[in-house]
C-alpha cells in the first residue's frame, strides 16, 4: 500500500480514518473557522438559527475586522457594529477589532493557526496558514453560517501536486518573485482543487516568505499550498511563546502518490512582475522595463510583513518617491507595524516620501483608499490583479515583489531591483 | 431562454462576475442583482431571465471567496452554468447555493449561436444540438446539500432532528 500526501494523512487524521484516498468525502470539525467584515452577512442569514440553536462553540470563530477599516460609510459602519454586538453576546475570545491588522496575518501571529490542524476561513486567502505545516483552505459565507451553528463540514481529498525546491534565492530576489514564477508556468486554473506541497531546500525560506508563497496557492487555484514543519517553524512559535509539544505536525509519506512533481532551481529565479488582469501573466521584469507607474503599494497579507518593509527600506533610504508617482505604506498588522517604528524602517520609508495607512487590508480590494483613477496604473505587492480589484475597471495592476516595488518607486517606472 | 456565452473567455474571475468595491455594502439578492457580471457583460443584468443559461470557460468563478455571483446568479434563476472547469470555492458555493454547475468542456466547445440546449440533469447528460455529452454527478453526500435546497436547508433539517433526538 503506497504512503500518503499531507492533504491525505491530515484528513484521515481528523476525519477519525486509517486511509483515505483522492476523491473522497469526509466530514471533519474544523480547529477554527475564520471571519472578517462579512461575518455580519454571516450572522445576518442565521439570526433566527442562532436564536433556536445556539452557536456550535465560542472558541471556535476567530473574528477580524479589517477588511474596510476604520469604516468608511453608514453601511460599513453598522457592518462592523453588528459584528461587535455577536462577540459580546455570545462571549467569542478570539476576536480583533480595527487596527490590529489583516485577518491572515492575527491568525498566524496569534497562534490561532498551527501545525497538523485544519483551519477554515471565508476568504480566498485562507491557504496562507500552509506556511506553518496547517491544512487552511477558503469557504464560502453560507458555508462559514453553517459552521457557526454545527462545527462540521465536508471536503472531498485533494489530489497533490509535489514542488522541490532546490538553492536559495540570489540577493534581491525574493519568494513572491518565485510564487509569480510558479502561477505563470502552472497556470490560474493549474492547481485547481489541489493540494500544493513543497518539498526540498526549505530552510533558507522565513515564515515570511512560506507564508507569502502559501498565501497566493488560491491564485493557481490551489485548495491548501503546504510547508513542512521544520526549525524554522519551531523557531517562529517559540517567538510567540508556543512550545512544540502543543502541536501535532504532520507531513506527507517518503512514498506518496502525486498527479505531478515539479522542481525548482531558486538560484535561477529573477525579479518577476504579474502583468494585468492576471496574476498567471508573468514575466521577467527587463521585459516591462520603463513603464510608467502612478502609484506604488507596499504590504497586504502577501507582502506586509517586516522582512518586507526592511528590504523595501534597504532601496530606500536616504532616496526620495520618484514625484510621477505615490508611495503607499500598508503594515499587515500592529505588530509589524510597531516593530518597524521601533527600528527605524518606517522612517525611511515615510521620509522618503511613503504614505502610511492603518493596519488592514486599505487599497487591496478597492472599498476604499487608494483607488486608483481611470488609466492610472499601479505596481502592487498584493496577491492579485483583476480587471476592477482596486475599484476601478479602467485602471492597471501590476504584481511585483517588496523590492521591485521600491525601486520603481524611486524612478517612477518599473525598475530592476537589482541595478538600484 | 437566452444562452450567455462566455465559452471563449477563460479565467472569469469573481471580481467580473461580482466587483469587490461592492462586497461590503450588498449582500442581498436586490442589492447584488443591478451589479451581477458588471465587469464582464454590462448587458447581462438588465436582460437576465429565468432558466437562462450561462457558457465559460476554465476555472469560472476563481478569484476570492464571494457567495454574491452565486447568489445573484441563482436569485435571477439561471438554469445552469456550464464551463470547461469551475475554480473550487465557486464549486462549493454554488452546492451550498444549490445552483446547478455542468462541467463539460466539449458542450462548450461544441455550442454555437442558434444550437438548441437541453440538459439531463438526473443522467448528468447535456445535448447542444445534434450531440450529447456526459457530465459528472455530485456525490450522494453532496446531492443531499442541493435536495435539500441549499446547506443552510440542509443544516435546519439536521439540527431539527438532532433536537428532536434529545
Ligand atoms: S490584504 Fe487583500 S488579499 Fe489580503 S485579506 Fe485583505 S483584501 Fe484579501
Amino acid at each position: 500500500m503506497s504512503g500518503m500526501t499531507f492533504a491525505e494523512k491530515i484528513l484521515a487524521r481528523k476525519a477519525g480514518k486509517t486511509k483515505v484516498v483522492p476523491g473522497q468525502i469526509v466530514f471533519i470539525y474544523p480547529d477554527h473557522l475564520l471571519t472578517h467584515d462579512n461575518t455580519s452577512a454571516i450572522i445576518g442569514k442565521i439570526s433566527k438559527d442562532l436564536e433556536i440553536y445556539g452557536l456550535y462553540n465560542r472558541d471556535l470563530p476567530v473574528i477580524v475586522l479589517d477588511h474596510v477599516i476604520p469604516a468608511s460609510s453608514d453601511k460599513t459602519a453598522k457592518g462592523h457594529h453588528s459584528v461587535r454586538k455577536f462577540v459580546q453576546k455570545y462571549g467569542i475570545r478570539n476576536f480583533f477589532d480595527i487596527g490590529r491588522g489583516i485577518c491572515h496575518q492575527v491568525v498566524l501571529e496569534e497562534g490561532l493557526a498551527l501545525p497538523g490542524q485544519v483551519v477554515v476561513g471565508s476568504d480566498s486567502h485562507t491557504c496562507s496558514y500552509g506556511a506553518v505545516g496547517c491544512f487552511s483552505t477558503g469557504i464560502d459565507r453560507t458555508e462559514a453560517a453553517a459552521l457557526l451553528l454545527t462545527g462540521k463540514t465536508w471536503f472531498k481529498v485533494p489530489i497533490s501536486i509535489k514542488i522541490s525546491l532546490k538553492n536559495r534565492l540570489p540577493a534581491t530576489v525574493s519568494a513572491k518573485d518565485f510564487i509569480l514564477k510558479l502561477i505563470s508556468d502552472i497556470g490560474a486554473d493549474g492547481a485547481d482543487y489541489k493540494s500544493v506541497e513543497f518539498h526540498g531546500a526549505l530552510e533558507a525560506l522565513s515564515i515570511s516568505d512560506r507564508i507569502t508563497i502559501a498565501n497566493m496557492g488560491i491564485e493557481m487555484g490551489a485548495k491548501t499550498a503546504v510547508f513542512p514543519v521544520d526549525e524554522v517553524t519551531e523557531e517562529f512559535f517559540r517567538h510567540l511563546n508556543i512550545d512544540k509539544n502543543s502541536y501535532d505536525p504532520i507531513w506527507a509519506d517518503e512514498d506518496a502518490v502525486y498527479e505531478r512533481c515539479l522542481t525548482y532551481d531558486l538560484s535561477e529565479i529573477v525579479p518577476m512582475v504579474s502583468k494585468p488582469h492576471a496574476v498567471d501573466k508573468g514575466v521577467p521584469v527587463s521585459d516591462v522595463l520603463d513603464l510608467h507607474v502612478d502609484q506604488c503599494f507596499l504590504g497586504t497579507c502577501t507582502n506586509g510583513r517586516v522582512e518586507d518593509f526592511r528590504n523595501a527600506a534597504t532601496l530606500l533610504t536616504g532616496k526620495t518617491v520618484h514625484p510621477d508617482t505615490r508611495l503607499l505604506i500598508l503594515p499587515a498588522s500592529r505588530q509589524v507595524l510597531s516593530e518597524i517604528i521601533h527600528d527605524g524602517t518606517l522612517t525611511a520609508l515615510v521620509e522618503a516620501g511613503g504614505v502610511l495607512l492603518p493596519p488592514g487590508c486599505g487599497p487591496c480590494l478597492g472599498a476604499h483608499q487608494g483607488v486608483l483613477a481611470p488609466g492610472e496604473r499601479c505596481l502592487s505587492t498584493a496577491n492579485r490583479n483583476f480587471k476592477g480589484r482596486m475599484g476601478c475597471p479602467d485602471a492597471e495592476i501590476y504584481l511585483a515583489s517588496p523590492e521591485t516595488v521600491a525601486a520603481s518607486a524611486i524612478y517612477g517606472k518599473i525598475t530592476d531591483p537589482r541595478t538600484v | 431562454m437566452t444562452i450567455w456565452f462566455y465559452g471563449n473567455q477563460d479565467g472569469i474571475n469573481t471580481d467580473m462576475l461580482f466587483p469587490g468595491k461592492y462586497t461590503y455594502t450588498c449582500a442581498t439578492a436586490d442589492e447584488i442583482k443591478p451589479h451581477l457580471l458588471e465587469d464582464l457583460d454590462p448587458n447581462f443584468a438588465q436582460s437576465v431571465q429565468k432558466d437562462d443559461l450561462i457558457f465559460a470557460g476554465k476555472n469560472f468563478g476563481c478569484g476570492s471567496s464571494r457567495e454574491q455571483p452565486v447568489l445573484g446568479l441563482k436569485s435571477v434563476g439561471i438554469q445552469a452554468v456550464i464551463a470547461k472547469s469551475f475554480a473550487r470555492i465557486f464549486y462549493r458555493a454554488a452546492i451550498n447555493q444549490g445552483l446547478l454547475l455542468i462541467e463539460s468542456p466539449e458542450a462548450v466547445d461544441a455550442y454555437s449561436p442558434g444550437k438548441p440546449v437541453s440538459i439531463d440533469f438526473i443522467n448528468g447528460r447535456i445535448t447542444v444540438g445534434e450531440d450529447t455529452f456526459g457530465f459528472p454527478t455530485l456525490p450522494e453526500e453532496v446531492t443531499a446539500i442541493r435536495e435539500a435546497g441549499g446547506l443552510l436547508e440542509y443544516t435546519r433539517k439536521f439540527l431539527d432532528s438532532r433536537l428532536k433526538n434529545t
